[in-house]
């Protein structure tokens, strides 16, 4: 079981709502997923066209726990005000914290992510940050309070999966008891299959499954590919070697002589 | 009075957020708001009253990743 906030969850699969070619294909491929979370954002209302009202119905059927986040946020401050907005909207404490620090990449203000969590964290919110694989990032985020901490595999909608393994690697050796959920640049069933077998907890992607040609399909197959990749952390993979090493027994090899063996 | 409303100018004799809300036909609307940056929680609203310039968002749900 997955545990974030004291709340479990069966699936480790985290969706996003973004960019499905159609309200039903994101219905269809939320079902498929079997995903329990949904992410959602909050966006400026037109008195006009008034599309949050509809999409909110959309999200009320999904019966789905919501995440909202602060996506687009460029400061500690707009966070801050973000997350308390979409507290009120959504009627939740949990929120996926995000300071963005670069258009081109997309990668967190670590600073200001700090700075926000400690002040959602004393407001009483549940924060889940999106953060990088910083390992300092990382221990100052626990320390104002996160118990759940989401580091990117690559920059968002990158499909490149994890770009940087090793720092991934010391992140989850270093913190083995706090729930670690990939977010953001997975791009294929493997990448995600790959970031459960390090003994991730969870794996947050949106682009991946709603831009994929069939959303639906796509959505099934990260769902088998996120509960392969636990089962085999939870099975124990064997260790890489440098050289070959026979998995057939070797003794009663037909036409063995002492010599081969030289 | 002239107003910013989610960052276009926008004129209205609406009194506090809570009347321009309801003239935006926001009343029954799942929505939330701020005001010069600053959460308004939607009990605060009726007693939140604008000056001129303010800066106001109206936020509602949205698709997010």
């Amino acid at each position: 079981m997955l545990t974030l906030y004291g709340t479990s969850f069966t699936s480790r699969l985290l969706l996003g709502t973004a960019q499905y070619p159609s309200p039903e294909s994101l219905k269809l491929a939320v079902e498929a997923s079997g995903a329990e979370i949904v992410t959602v954002s909050l966006r400026r209302e037109s008195a006009r066209a008034r599309t949050g009202q509809g999409f909110w119905g959309l999200i009320e059927e999904l019966g789905c726990r919501v995440l909202p986040n602060t996506a687009g946020c460029r400061t500690a401050k707009e966070a801050i005000a973000t997350a308390n907005m979409a507290r009120e909207l959504f009627g939740t404490n949990w929120i996926k914290l995000e300071v963005i620090a670069n258009d081109d990449t997309l990668q967190p203000d670590l600073f200001g992510l700090v700075e926000a969590a400690a002040i959602l964290s004393a407001e009483g919110f549940q924060v889940l940050p999106y953060t990088t694989e910083d390992l300092s990032a990382a221990e100052r985020l626990v320390a104002v309070g996160c118990t759940v901490l989401m580091p990117w595999a690559a920059p968002i909608g990158s499909a490149r999966g994890l770009i940087n393994r090793e720092a991934l690697k010391t992140l989850r050796a270093y913190f083995p008891d706090i729930p670690l959920v990939i977010d953001a640049g997975i791009g294929t069933p493997s990448h995600a299959a790959e970031a459960m077998e390090m003994g991730y907890d969870a794996v947050l992607l949106n682009t991946a499954i709603a831009k994929a040609g069939d959303p639906v399909k796509m959505a099934a197959a990260f769902a088998r590919a996120v509960e392969a990749g636990r089962l085999a952390f939870e099975a124990g993979l064997i260790e890489p070697r440098d050289m070959a090493s026979p998995s057939t027994p070797v003794a009663g090899t037909p036409f063995f002589k002492i010599d081969h063996a030289s | 009075m002239k107003i910013l409303l989610n960052g276009e100018a926008f004129a209205t004799d609406a009194k506090t957020l809570d009347e321009l809300c309801a003239r935006l036909g926001f009343a029954e609307a799942k929505i939330a708001t701020a005001v010069n940056g600053n959460f308004v929680a939607a009990l605060k609203r009726s007693s939140t009253k604008l000056a001129p310039a303010d800066e106001i968002e109206i936020v509602a749900p949205r698709q997010g990743g």
